[in-house]
């Protein structure tokens, strides 16, 4: 089954391209630190805000310190932080909404409202209240970004949860003596996974740029560790001076999130059985 | 019928709350089935009929509540909590749903969907459970059965997605079968295959069947004994070559009177009932079919609900009067 989906994956080219991509990202995560030519804290003021050489392929920032180096070292901190917390607001998400979309009554009012609540405060706000509270750190600020991002989740999967559990299958599931758990995760999750894998796919995008956000006010990640999104908020400074600052990372950014949305897409298709005997003809034919 | 009923409904009454008050849906409803028997209920849209049958098994929704009893083999359902409940649904009671589009889940195989009430109630698992499917599939008629397992329910036509829907309520061998307008979505051919893969499955297992349906014809061709419903009452009851040759209630004549038939000496306007059902949150005092009553000889009916009194071997109706051969004569009503 399982194999199943991951050859489906493979052929849909764009998925395909998406999924090499992250591949890549992953081993760059992994082996960054080595495969850096410079020390990405290295310091060489005379050799600040120069511009791409075969020395700086991406150039050097306002500290001289070497960019590739720095979006490599990033990569590992910007990946982590971007799968932590989703898969903190994926989990805290899919469970208010099942629990709220498939109870209904006290529970769901309680649970939405909450949600409301953490909804009404603009996302960045809410996070800085939270790192307040815990203190500020790229744990801390995961979990931040977390606890932002879990209404939207909600929300998605109540709403679809609300949709699914009024299908006939789930009463016919019901009338076969099947319980509440097992129709919650047989029944109802598979049914509302659509949705959900988007979402996921966009909110990776989001952790990571609104990581940036938190180090920028410098409650993430902490001086002079690299990442990503604080790299381009200090490239910001120097747009006009030295574009590469911020173009690079932005660059990393930008094909991590695109490439999260391909294998998104081609992740939901490859879920829905009607896609799937489509592409599996195609595969024939 | 000689013998215990296997299901055994008594007095069952059904509240619903909506925004515009208590909708009354199921009034008192009682009747009982034999092992091997087919029961059919009868009754336009909004009777009352279908509802009656998801509270038979416990499958209302919250905003529900049904009160009286529902005997399953001496086991009170109504009183039974949802672990047990959850133990006799699919193994000893089963449903079959009214659109078999929508009651197959979508995003699984056939073979899984068939598989879970096999392994839920301990029947068989792993291989044996899928030689089981395969089996269930064979019986209701379903060509290719092993090789069909892994399909998903959009490759299955309506009438094959139905046959699924009745190899899963079967899968456990239940002793009950309640059928929801099982064939009311599909076309008369397929309606006529599953009308006797059931009854041969009925024959072979002493199944016995209650068939929530509209459709006369499919009731003369399956049921042992009929019961007519009408806003939530059974207002007659009788063995189904009875009822058709001999109906007491004016609504089951109404009934019976709008149904075309084919090969009559001469085409004739279509009959109908006059005027709509009653709303359920405003039912009329009386008899619930009075406002619409062509004969309304008694005026009891207009403020005292008409008790099922006998009229025969087995033929009981609500009515204050003895309607025969279309002409109405006062009794002295609720004798019982």
């Amino acid at each position: 089954m399982t194999r199943r989906l991951f050859l489906l994956l493979l052929g849909n080219r764009l998925a395909l391209a998406g999924l090499l991509v992250l591949a890549v990202l992953a081993a760059v995560a992994v082996v960054g630190p080595w495969l850096a030519p410079y020390d990405p804290n290295a310091v060489d003021v005379p050799g600040r805000l120069a511009g791409p050489s075969w020395a700086h392929p991406f150039g050097t920032d306002n500290l001289g310190r070497d960019v590739l180096s720095r979006v490599l070292v990033g990569a590992r901190v910007s990946l982590q932080v971007g799968f932590v917390a989703v898969g903190i607001s994926l989990t805290a998400g899919l469970l208010i909404g099942l629990v709220a979309g498939f109870y209904s009554g006290a529970a769901d009012a309680l649970l939405m409202r909450t949600m409301d609540v953490l909804f009404a405060f603009p996302a960045i706000l809410l996070a800085i209240a939270v790192l307040a509270i815990l203190g500020p750190g790229i744990t801390n600020a995961m979990i931040a970004i977390g606890i932002v991002y879990t209404p939207i989740f909600a929300r998605i999967v109540r709403a679809a949860t609300l949709v699914v559990s009024a299908q006939l299958y789930v009463r016919a599931a019901r009338a076969v003596g099947a319980g509440d758990l097992r129709i919650l995760l047989r029944h109802v999750l598979p049914n509302i996974a659509a949705p959900v894998i988007v979402q996921t796919s966009l909110s990776l995008a989001f952790a990571i740029l609104a990581e940036a956000a938190l180090s920028f006010l410098g409650l993430g990640v902490q001086r002079p560790d690299p990442a990503w999104g604080r790299m381009l908020a200090e490239g910001r400074d120097f747009v006009s001076q030295a574009p590469w600052m911020g173009i690079f990372p932005g660059l990393a950014i930008f094909a991590t999130v695109l490439a999260f949305n391909v294998v998104g897409d081609g992740l939901r298709d490859a879920l829905d059985p009607r896609q799937r005997s489509v592409i599996e003809s195609r595969g024939q034919g | 019928m000689a013998g215990d009923p296997v299901l055994s409904v008594r007095d069952l009454t059904v509240r619903i709350g909506t925004r515009r008050g208590v909708a009354r849906v199921v009034n008192g409803v009682s009747y009982d089935v034999h092992p091997g028997e087919t029961l059919a209920i009868v009754g336009e849209s909004g009777s009352g009929k279908s509802v009656g049958a998801l509270a038979v098994l416990g499958l209302l929704d919250e905003a529900a509540t049904a009160t009286g009893q529902v005997l399953l083999d001496g086991v009170d359902l109504l009183a039974a909590g949802e672990r047990q409940l959850r133990r006799i649904r699919g193994n000893e009671i089963a449903m079959v749903f009214q659109d078999p589009m929508t009651s197959l889940n979508p995003v699984k195989t056939i073979g899984s969907q068939l598989v879970e009430p096999i392994e839920l109630h301990g029947v068989a698992t792993g291989a044996a459970a899928r030689d089981r499917a395969v089996e269930l599939l064979e019986q209701v008629g379903l060509p290719d059965a092993r090789d069909r397992l892994g399909d998903y329910p959009h490759r299955f036509s309506g009438g094959m997605r139905q046959r699924v829907m009745i190899a899963m309520a079967l899968a456990c061998e239940p002793k009950v079968l309640l059928a929801d307008e099982a064939t009311t979505a599909l076309d008369v051919t397929t309606q006529a295959q599953i009308l006797e893969v059931v009854a041969g499955l009925q024959r072979r297992l002493g199944l016995a069947v209650v068939w929530i349906t509209h459709d006369l014809g499919v009731v003369a061709g399956i049921a042992d004994r009929v019961a007519v419903m009408y806003a939530g009452r059974i207002l007659e009851q009788a063995p189904v070559d009875e009822l058709y040759a001999a109906p007491r209630h004016p609504y089951t004549m109404g009934l019976l009177a709008a149904v075309p038939r084919v090969g009559a000496d001469r085409p004739r306007r279509l009959t109908t009932i006059p005027g709509q059902p009653p709303d359920p949150t405003a039912l009329p005092p009386g008899c619930a079919f009075h406002p619409r009553c062509g004969y309304r000889h008694d005026p009891r009916a207009a403020t005292e609900v008409p008790p099922l009194r006998t009229v025969g071997p087995d033929h009981r109706v609500a009515c204050f009067y003895d309607v025969v051969g279309g002409t109405a004569t006062g009794t002295d009503g609720g004798d019982g």
